[in-house]
């Protein structure tokens, strides 16, 4: 346990004690030509010391100092009822929704499209290409698209950014099972033609069992990827609810402190969701009999 | 060759043959041209007999073996397994085939491995544990049904892989080097115990094997096969009994046909270079 310490907690500790000194040396540069403005004609000549924590407790700074976005963070978590619309966690709630949503529908399809490529020779040669191009068109130009097309049809709220949370996952579940369906040795192979066994037996208990961890470790970046689809879909909607929204508000009303907590709040929804894929995948691969790590 | 080409009539004559080859050849296409796995193989095994291959690599003993079980196809000649073709044969679940590595799969159980090819080929519950016991009883691995195959030795991975290729009702049992991946001691262990599984089911059964020994000591008839092309050189018919203790290595009998397979895998090395 003290070994584990040592040899994780410490090194990340390191990173961010770092990350935190550059982000404050950053945060006076940015704001202090602001604050030497502010000071200048309000006729001041603060101290040094005076003048640093001026950079930091600005209300709307170009860059919020650490202890800013975690005050903002805390207060917006923890201290609001979480149905308010100023509380974090309602948006973070209505993002997650969607991107679990979209996450789901992403990796059914993304399997559906390995079966096929693995079964079919036709899909095998003509679909590859299309999904390859699929993942070249930049989401943000698409998304507006899809929502907008979408809200002339009357599909309109989670449905529409649940769906581009599917577009960009469903690219690496599908080309992760599409390795995972082609792992079985051809020993395993031969064993089950041996038995008469069909295509579907083949699949069911050979090719399917072999890709379950091809399939985990690919739906830990379809997770992430779907986050980032559901955050991307709430910014051309003018969705009034989700990270996304926070984001765009924020920037509209130059609240930089609430975009940052928005941010935090985006990336602690996507480690756990990362997190929780992976101990689904570890207690999946337990079961299937997988040596303990 | 007059001695055991006798003896085969023979065989024919008291017991139905269960593969029928003759003039079988199989060329395989590559980059370099063909390649002759196979040329002109003349061979029966009658029901019941123990049949090893041996021959040094390149020689077509597994390929044999494979179009046996319908794994290749013949190019050249004909064969018959239980009278049909190879292919019915497989779909009828003829044979149960074991390979050189356990292939085991990593994701299931001992017992439910074995009891693969029973689910597919759609036996009853209550049937499919019966056979399952029984078979994992009959290569004493008894106590083992509950654990992964990562959990089990070489030696016993492979006897697992032995129960689920007899699992099943199939008479003919197909051996590509079952235990080549193993130490000898494991090795004299598991050829006693299969001798004794053999003299128990009464099975026909193909054996490749690189080992002079362990073809001397298993088997009923040796087919000695060379290379280039993949041909069988000589037949030898073992004058051993069927009950065989470990010692009878050492006896002048076990000696003198271990010389004549020697000798035949000799005279079937002419290389040209």
């Amino acid at each position: 346990m003290a070994d584990s310490l040592r040899q994780k907690l410490l090194p990340v500790a390191a990173i961010l004690f770092g990350i935190l000194v550059a982000w404050y040396v950053g945060a006076y540069v940015m704001n202090a030509p602001f604050q030497r403005d502010l000071d200048r004609r309000a006729d001041e000549t603060p101290a040094f010391s005076e003048f640093v924590v001026k950079t930091m407790t600005q209300p709307k700074p170009t860059l919020p100092a650490p202890h800013q976005v975690a005050q903002n963070f805390f207060e917006n978590t923890f201290l609001r009822n979480v149905t308010s619309n100023r509380s974090l966690v309602y948006h973070a709630w209505v993002t997650l929704s969607s991107t679990l949503t979209g996450f789901a529908m992403g990796t059914l399809l993304g399997i559906a499209i390995a079966v096929g490529i693995v079964h079919v020779t036709t899909l095998d040669r003509s679909l590859m290409p299309w999904i390859i191009t699929s993942q070249t068109i930049p989401i943000l130009a698409l998304a507006p698209m899809i929502i907008v097309v979408l809200a002339a049809v009357g599909i309109t709220g989670l449905l529409p950014k649940a769906l581009i949370s599917t577009y960009l996952s469903f690219f690496p579940v599908a080309v992760g099972m599409v390795k995972g369906l082609r792992s079985p040795e051809i020993l395993h192979l031969d064993l089950m033609r041996t038995y008469n066994a069909g295509k579907w037996e083949t699949f069911w208990k050979l090719r399917l069992p072999a890709s379950v961890p091809y399939l985990f470790a690919s739906m830990k970046v379809a997770v992430a990827a779907s986050l980032v689809g559901a955050i991307v879909g709430e910014l051309p909607t003018g969705a009034v609810a989700g990270i996304g929204s926070k984001l765009l508000n924020g920037s509209y009303y130059s609240q930089t402190i609430d975009m940052f907590s928005a941010l935090v709040a985006g990336s602690i929804v996507a480690a756990l969701l990362v997190t929780a894929v992976g101990i689904i995948g570890r207690l999946v691969e337990q079961a299937m009999g997988a040596r303990a790590a | 060759m007059n001695g055991p080409a006798s003896g085969i009539k023979q065989a024919v004559s008291t017991s139905p043959s269960v593969i029928e080859a003759s003039r079988l050849g199989l060329t395989f296409e590559t980059g370099d041209g063909l390649v002759h796995a196979l040329s002109d193989v003349d061979l029966s095994v009658g029901k019941g007999d123990f049949v090893s291959f041996i021959g040094p690599s390149g020689c077509g003993k597994t390929t044999f073996l494979r179009v046996i079980a319908d794994l290749e196809r013949p190019t050249a000649g004909t064969i018959s397994v239980n009278g049909m073709t190879p292919a019915q044969a497989r779909q009828k679940r003829a044979y149960g085939y074991v390979f050189q590595a356990a292939g085991l799969f990593p994701w299931r159980t001992i017992e439910r491995n074995v009891g693969l090819p029973l689910e597919i080929m759609g036996y009853a519950k209550t049937e499919t544990e019966r056979r399952v016991r029984a078979s994992l009883e009959l290569v004493n691995l008894a106590g083992f049904a509950k654990k992964f195959p990562w959990q089990l030795s070489g030696g016993m991975q492979q006897r697992a892989s032995i129960a689920r290729a007899l699992a099943f009702d199939a008479d003919l049992l197909l051996m590509d080097e079952p235990f080549g991946a193993l130490d000898e001691i494991v090795r004299d262990h598991l050829n006693e115990q299969l001798l004794e599984l053999w003299a128990r089911t009464s099975k026909t059964i193909c054996f490749v094997t690189h080992s002079i020994p362990e073809a001397v000591y298993l088997s009923t008839r040796i087919v000695v096969m060379s290379p280039r092309p993949g041909r069988v050189t000589d037949v030898i018919e073992s004058t051993l009994p069927r009950e065989r203790p470990l010692d009878i290595r050492e006896s002048p009998e076990f000696l003198a046909i271990a010389a004549r397979v020697r000798e035949g895998l000799r005279a079937g090395h002419s290389y040209e270079d």
